[in-house]
């Protein structure tokens, strides 16, 4: 009842200053909308960004590499053990490409709770041919149903699909680069050249476009036996293994397992990326920045009305004093004030805020990045939404509460004996 | 019979610009339905001890009694529940809140008081705006009425919670004289129709010698209390 009369005197004070109160409302939904604006087109563009790279990048990747032996041989030899050994010129050792006991290491990562999922590859060189001309490339085997599940395989199609690939035995995703340089079509042979000097035709049934030129000029997809069957090798012949986990920050962790308990090399995907997780948090905090800035300003801008306010209601103060009305009740009437103000015009920022970001989110956004992307990409987390609404009702309690403790402290006797 | 008020030895000193004494030892009692007018030249305290008595001034050393209850030493909340309930205030000026209609303006003591319903107490408002002959007003803005209607209305917000005792400070004083002659037959008919206590501070000296009680003061002391 107390606090009804309270809202009510708040509510009629705002209204018997319609101007200055919207203007003070403006400036909260100004704050609130470009802060929603902000990070809804700035995570919207961080997931394109990192979906770019991230997504598409095993948290782990299992492979072997060429290298030189850690131990080399005098130093396993007793006779030299408290010596120091000098060796020029140390060579790598012959090793096979292949991952040796692949089969039980992937059988091993299934069983394993937090991986989502495991895909073998295999990676071989070809050269690409067209009459006399040969493309230095990368033909690489892939399980077609699981990359398309784990890595969104099917974003980077252009002009067909990943299940052609499953479908047609000898069928290649080419890169779009290659297929531009060589002038080939869907449905054409495109002939390779393999590592061991044979010659393959394979049909093209797609192109495959990642948006990074480099790549796109090199690399080409077939699935797993095509790429055994070009690289001369049996279907044992497995040179990389992709893990997707659960919870991405398990990748460092479980990384250093596999290399522990398998002796092969293995990378995860933060020790590969750092860049991006570093250029995500600058974006956020740029993001967040400019929006509290704005908030900020707001803020002032309440803290300003209020102010005024209550120099032109001294004696409107000092009356309720008389008549009953305490410190704190004084208090609460200028806080209800700047609430609601700031549920006003932060309701409206909202507002404001989700209808510029669908406007963003249905504009044309063509890029040769990500050829499915069509419009801008905009990110509407509800969460967001909150957080807008926390911050509007935050900052404009801390506006209002300076000017509404100063009110409480009014001295009723000043005024009215003053006049 | 207890006194409804009273004061005993209170002292208050200005400390600004310079120490004075501007209230010595003052001690009074004032019953139940009495009709006492505090008079004095400019200065003297009278307004000063009005406000110490209203317990918005609480910079005093003394006692005082509201209804057998010690007011000194009440922390400010205690003191604004005890105004609210118990004590109606008329000022020199009006002092509504200009953008509440005249209605609204006598039922907001009784709001914060919240003891009744809203519709009781608007019931009770429109009561005392009758009582006042102002029902006619009741729907316009306080800052739509004349200078007259506007202490009336003031007057029916200081009855609205029917406190033990008005205190008004100078409440005719800017009035003229046919409005000043209304407020003070209103005041006459509430001490004698429903036994109100009244504590006026005046320095219109045919307003208070129509009151029960004159209590003159000079020089933060009481000079003489003598019967109207």
């Amino acid at each position: 009842m107390a606090n009804s009369i309270l809202f009510e005197i708040a509510k009629t004070h705002l209204w018997a200053r319609k101007k200055q109160s919207s203007i003070a409302a403006l400036g909260v939904t100004f704050g609130i909308g470009t802060f929603i604006i902000l990070v809804s087109f700035m995570t919207g563009l961080n997931g394109l960004l990192d979906g770019l790279i991230l997504n598409r990048t095993p948290h782990i990747r299992i492979y072997n590499e060429v290298e030189v032996s850690k131990e080399q041989p005098i130093e396993q030899s007793r006779d030299y053990k408290n010596s120091m050994n000098v060796i020029h010129s140390i060579k790598p050792k012959k090793s096979q490409a292949s991952i040796l006991n692949n089969k039980g290491i992937i059988n091993a990562l299934k069983a394993d709770i937090r991986v989502k999922g495991v895909t073998p590859q295999v990676s071989t060189r070809v050269f690409y041919q067209s009459g006399s001309v040969l493309l230095n490339g990368n033909l690489i085997g892939i399980d077609v149903i699981e990359e398309t599940r784990l890595y969104n395989f099917q974003q980077y199609i252009v002009n067909g699909s990943p299940l052609e690939l499953k479908s047609t035995d000898n069928g290649v995703i080419l890169g779009i680069g290659i297929a531009q340089k060589l002038s080939l079509n869907k449905g054409d042979y495109v002939p390779m050249v393999t590592p061991s000097g044979g010659i393959v035709r394979l049909k093209i049934v797609g192109f495959f476009q990642s948006g990074l030129a480099d790549i796109d000029k090199l690399q080409s997809y077939t699935n797993i036996k095509t790429a055994q069957k070009v690289a001369g090798e049996t279907s044992n012949y497995i040179t990389d293994i992709s893990v997707k986990l659960f919870d991405i920050e398990q990748a460092k962790p479980m990384t250093d397992e596999i290399i522990h308990n398998n002796n092969i090399n293995a990378v995860d995907i933060k020790t590969a990326n750092a860049q991006f997780e570093t250029g995500t948090s600058i974006r956020n905090l740029i993001t967040y920045a400019v929006s509290i800035t704005l908030l900020i300003v707001a803020g002032f801008g309440i803290y300003n009305i209020l102010n005024m306010m209550i120099y032109e209601k001294m004696n409107d103060i000092a009356i309720l004093k008389a008549t009953g009305y305490s410190g704190g009740d004084v208090m609460r009437i200028f806080i209800y004030e700047a609430l609601l103000i700031g549920i006003v015009g932060g309701s409206l920022g909202l507002l404001l805020g989700f209808g510029v970001s669908y406007i963003i989110s249905i504009s044309p956004f063509e890029t040769q990045a990500i050829p499915t992307v069509k419009t801008f990409p905009v990110n509407f987390d509800g969460l967001y939404y909150i957080i807008g609404a926390v911050f509007a009702v935050i900052t404009t309690f801390f506006a209002g509460f300076l000017p509404a403790r100063k009110a409480s402290k009014i001295d009723p006797v000043e005024i009215l004996r003053g006049q | 019979m207890n006194p409804l008020i009273k004061v005993s030895n209170v002292n208050k000193h200005f400390h600004d610009p310079v120490d004075i004494q501007v209230l010595k030892n003052i001690s009074l009692e004032m019953n139940q339905g009495e009709f006492v007018s505090i008079m004095g030249k400019s200065g003297c305290g009278k307004s000063t001890l009005l406000y110490i008595l209203s317990t918005m001034d609480t910079d005093y050393t003394g006692e005082i009694y509201l209804n057998n209850e010690l007011l000194s030493g009440l922390t400010p909340n205690e003191l604004a529940v005890v105004r609210n309930e118990h004590i109606g205030f008329v000022f020199q000026f009006h002092y509504l809140l200009p953008e509440f209609s005249v209605l609204e303006n006598v039922m907001m003591p009784a709001l914060k008081l919240g003891k009744k319903s809203r519709e009781e107490i608007e019931h009770d408002a429109i009561q005392k705006l009758r009582l006042l002959d102002i029902m006619d007003q009741s729907l316009k803005m306080a800052s739509q009425i004349s200078g007259g209607q506007k202490q009336r209305v003031a007057i029916a917000r200081a009855l609205i919670n029917n406190p033990s005792i008005i205190m008004g400070d100078e409440p005719t004083g800017n009035l003229d004289s046919k409005n000043a002659q209304l407020v003070f037959d209103i005041f006459k008919q509430l001490t004698t129709e429903f036994n109100t206590s009244l504590l006026i501070v005046t320095h219109d000296p045919d307003f208070a010698s129509k009151t029960d009680r004159i209590i003159e003061m000079a020089d933060g002391e009481i000079v003489s209390k003598k019967r109207g």
